[in-house]
C-alpha cells in the first residue's frame, strides 16, 4: 500500500522523479494512479516524510523445506544429431554465481538437465560448481521445445523444492523461465546483472528503462526464486579438475502430443573461420553511419586483419549491410568482447545494452554527441569512410 | 481468425535520463508512446489482416491514458479496442498482468492468434508474453521476426542465438515478435484518427474479465521491488578528433596499448 498523509505539502517534488508516471496532483496533494509499482522513489524525494510504504507482512508460509540453488544447464542446438550437444559457456557462469549463493546459505548447487543422450556432462558440470545434477534422459528431449521442457522442469522443482533457480537470459532461458514461473505462481527477475543473498531472501539486481536505472528485486513468498542471467554477465570459476558432482537420474513421462510446435527448419550462421558472434573475442561493429552495403564490407577487411567477427546495429541490418545474425544489441545478440570497435554507430540504448559489458570499447563516429561515446573507453570524432582505409592500409604495412 | 494483439503504453525509455547530481530520473517532457515491439506486433497482425481478412483485437492494461496507444492502433486498422484499467491492477508484475490479460482474452472469447512486442521498453522482461500464453494453456513461439498462415496452419521464422528456426503450431498460439523491418510500423493520419472513434472501444475493470484481487497488484505479485537507484556511472570516454589517417593512426595506438595488436 501507498499512502500520502496530509503533511503533503503540495510541492510536486514527487511528480518528475516517479519512473511511471504514476503521480498526480489533485487538490495540491499528491495522488498516486495505478501505474505505480511501489518503487519507492518518491519517498526519497519527499522533503516532508508524506509517502509511506506499507508492504504486506512476509508470507506465513514455511519455506524451510526448499533447499538448493538450481541451474538450468542450456545445451547448444547443433542442427546435426551426429555431433554431441555442447553445454553453452552461459551455464558454466551461472554455476559459478549459484556456488557464491549456495555457500552462503549452506545449501548445495544442483545442476538440471534434460538431454536425449548423455555424454558425460556431469564431468564438466562438477568442475565448475554443482554437487549434484539432475538428470532427465528421454528421447524427446532431443531438442528445446517450450511444452516439452517447461513440464519436466516443473516436475522436478515440485519434486524436489529447490529455494532458487538460475537460467541463461538467452533466446531459450527466456522462453522456459515465463512459462515455468507462471506454472507454478512464483517471482522471476529477468536480466540480473548482480545476485545476492539478504536476509535469507536472493536480492536481484536488474537494469530497467533501457539501462537509465537499477531495481533491486525480491521474491519473498514463492519458492523458488527464479532469475535469468544474460550471458558474459556472471564471472566464470577456474574449473576444478576432479570435482565430482553426483548425478541422480530422474524418469519423467513424455508424451508426444505434448510438442505442440514442430521446427521445420534451423539455421546456424557462422562466419567463415566457424566463430560466432556471441563468443568472439574481437568485434568491429558497423552502423548506420556505414552509408552503403560495399562500404560496410570494408568492414569484414578490417576485422579479418584482427581476428575478430562483424557485427551490426539494427539499423545497418534493416538497411540490408548485414545479415540479421549479426546484429548487437537487444534484439540481436548481448556480446562482451575483449575489443569493441564501432563505426558509424551513434548507439541507441537498444544497441548499448547489447554490448556494453565489452572489455575495451572504441567508438568512431562523426557526431562528438553521440550516445555510443558514454560507453566507450576511446571515442574518434571522425570520418569512419576515411578511417577505416587508412585503419586496414596500416594493419597491412606492419 | 480473430487475432489479438496486446499493446502497451511505455515512457519512450530512450529520452529518459539521470539527473547526475540527485541521482533521481528525469521525467519531464518524455513522452508515452507505443511500445516498439508491439507497434512491429500490431503491423505484422494487419499484413495478416491485409491478406486473409482476419480480425483484429487490441488489449491492453494501464492507466486510463493507454487509451491513446489504443486509439491510435484502431487508426492503423485494428477493428475493436479493449483498455484493462482498474486500481486494483496497480503494482502488477509480469505474473499479475498476464493473469489480468488472459483474463481478458478469456472474455473476449474465439482468439485464434495472439501477438505481442517480444518485450516492452520500459521493463525489457520479455515475461508477460509466455505468461499470458501459459495462463491459457495454449503453445507459445517467442522472438519471431516473421509470420504466416496457411489455412490451419501458423508458420513462425524465429529468431535463436546465431540462427533461426521455422516452427509451425496450430492456433490457437501466442507469438512474440520482434522489431525486423519486414513489419516497419506505420503511423495513423489525422483523418484515420478521426474514423477509427467510431469502432468499438471498452474500459474493462478486473471485476469485468473475473480476475480475483488476490492474484492482482502487489498483493498478488510475487516479486516486489525494493530499491531503485542510478546505475553506477561509466567513465568519461577518452575524446580524441582528427582525419581519416590521424583517426587511424590513433586507432592503432589505442590497439597497440592495449595489446591488441604488435
Amino acid at each position: 500500500m501507498i499512502e500520502v498523509s496530509n503533511k503533503c505539502i503540495g510541492c510536486t517534488k514527487c511528480v518528475p522523479v516517479c519512473p511511471f508516471a504514476a503521480i498526480n496532483m489533485i487538490s495540491k496533494k499528491a495522488v498516486m494512479n495505478e501505474a505505480c509499482t511501489l518503487c519507492g522513489a518518491c519517498v526519497q524525494v519527499c522533503p516532508v516524510q508524506a509517502i509511506t510504504i506499507t508492504r504486506e507482512e512476509a508470507s506465513a508460509k514455511d519455506f524451510s523445506g526448499y533447499k538448493g540453488v538450481w541451474v538450468y544447464v542450456e545445451l547448444t542446438e547443433t542442427g546435426d544429431k551426429t555431433h554431441p550437444k555442447k553445454i553453452k559457456p552461459v551455464t558454466f557462469e551461472l554455476l559459478g554465481a549459484a556456488r557464491k549463493l549456495a555457500d552462503e546459505l549452506r545449501e548445495e548447487v544442483c545442476a538440471v538437465l534434460l538431454t536425449d543422450k548423455d555424454h558425460n556432462y556431469a564431468k564438466d558440470l562438477g568442475a565448475y560448481g554443482a554437487d549434484k545434477v539432475y538428470m532427465v534422459e528421454h528421447d524427446e528431449l532431443f531438442e528445446y521445445n517450450t511444452d516439452i521442457f517447461s513440464t519436466v522442469i516443473v516436475g522436478l522443482v515440485n519434486r524436489h523444492k529447490p529455494s532458487s533457480m538460475l537460467y541463461g537470459a538467452t533466446i531459450q532461458g527466456r522462453d522456459l523461465a515465463p512459462r515455468v514461473a507462471s506454472t507454478l505462481y512464483v517471482g522471476l527477475t529477468a536480466d540480473c546483472t548482480a545476485l545476492a543473498i539478504k536476509d535469507g531472501l536472493l536480492l536481484q539486481s536488474r537494469p530497467a528503462f533501457g539501462g537509465n536505472i537499477m531495481a533491486d528485486i525480491l521474491a519473498p513468498n514463492s519458492r523458488p526464486q527464479m532469475s535469468t542471467v544474460r550471458p558474459n554477465v556472471m564471472k566464470m570459476n577456474e574449473p576444478v579438475v576432479g570435482r565430482t558432482a553426483v548425478v541422480v537420474r530422474e524418469g519423467a513421462k513424455l508424451d508426444k502430443s505434448l510438442r505442440r510446435v514442430k521446427v521445420l527448419e534451423r539455421k546456424i550462421a557462422h562466419d567463415a573461420a566457424g566463430v560466432k558472434i556471441e563468443t568472439a573475442g574481437v568485434i568491429v561493429s558497423g552502423g548506420r553511419g556505414m552509408k552503403t552495403k560495399e562500404k560496410f564490407k570494408q568492414l569484414e577487411e578490417l576485422s579479418k586483419l584482427l581476428g575478430g567477427v562483424v557485427g551490426a546495429s539494427r539499423a545497418a541490418v534493416d538497411l540490408g549491410f548485414k545479415d540479421k545474425t549479426h546484429q548487437v544489441g537487444q534484439s540481436g545478440t548481448t556480446v562482451s568482447p575483449k575489443l569493441y570497435l564501432s563505426f558509424g554507430i551513434s548507439g541507441a540504448v537498444q544497441h548499448i545494452v547489447g554490448m556494453k559489458a565489452s572489455d575495451v570499447i572504441v567508438a568512431v563516429n562523426k557526431d562528438p554527441n553521440a550516445p555510443i561515446f558514454n560507453v566507450a573507453k576511446y571515442g574518434i570524432v571522425g570520418d569512419a569512410h576515411e578511417i577505416v582505409p587508412k585503419l586496414i592500409e596500416a594493419l597491412k604495412k606492419r | 481468425m480473430n487475432i489479438v494483439v496486446c499493446v502497451k503504453q511505455v515512457p519512450d525509455s530512450t529520452e529518459v535520463k539521470i539527473n547526475p547530481e540527485t541521482g533521481h530520473l528525469i521525467r519531464a517532457g518524455v513522452p508515452s508512446i507505443i511500445n516498439p515491439y508491439d507497434h512491429y506486433a500490431l503491423q505484422a497482425a494487419l499484413e495478416l489482416k491485409a491478406k486473409h481478412n482476419f480480425k483484429v483485437t487490441l488489449v491492453s492494461m494501464g492507466p486510463p491514458q493507454a487509451k491513446s496507444v489504443v486509439q491510435m492502433g484502431m487508426a492503423l486498422g485494428a477493428d475493436e479496442g479493449i483498455l484493462l484499467s482498474d486500481m486494483a491492477f496497480a503494482g502488477s508484475d509480469t505474473w499479475s498482468t498476464s493473469y489480468a490479460l488472459a483474463k481478458a482474452i478469456k472474455k473476449i472469447g474465439k482468439v485464434d492468434m495472439i501477438l505481442a512486442g517480444m518485450q516492452a521498453i520500459d521493463g525489457d522482461t520479455a515475461q508477460t508474453g509466455p505468461g499470458v500464453a501459459q495462463q491459457l494453456g495454449i503453445p507459445q513461439i517467442t522472438f519471431c521476426e516473421q509470420v504466416e498462415v496457411d489455412g490451419r496452419r501458423v508458420i513462425a521464422r524465429k529468431q535463436i542465438d546465431g540462427g533461426y528456426e521455422v516452427l509451425e503450431a496450430r492456433p490457437p498460439v501466442l507469438l512474440t515478435m520482434i522489431m525486423t523491418k519486414d513489419y516497419t510500423p506505420r503511423y495513423p493520419s489525422f483523418l484515420a484518427v478521426s474514423a477509427s472513434l467510431k469502432k468499438p472501444f471498452h474500459v474493462w475493470s478486473a471485476a469485468d474479465v473475473g480476475a480475483e484481487a488476490h492474484f492482482l497488484g502487489l498483493k498478488g505479485s510475487p516479486t516486489q521491488v525494493s530499491r531503485i537507484y542510478p546505475p553506477p556511472q561509466r567513465e568519461k570516454a577518452a575524446m580524441f578528433s582528427g582525419s581519416g589517417q590521424e583517426g587511424a593512426g590513433k586507432i592503432l595506438e589505442i590497439m597497440r596499448s592495449e595489446h591488441f595488436v604488435e
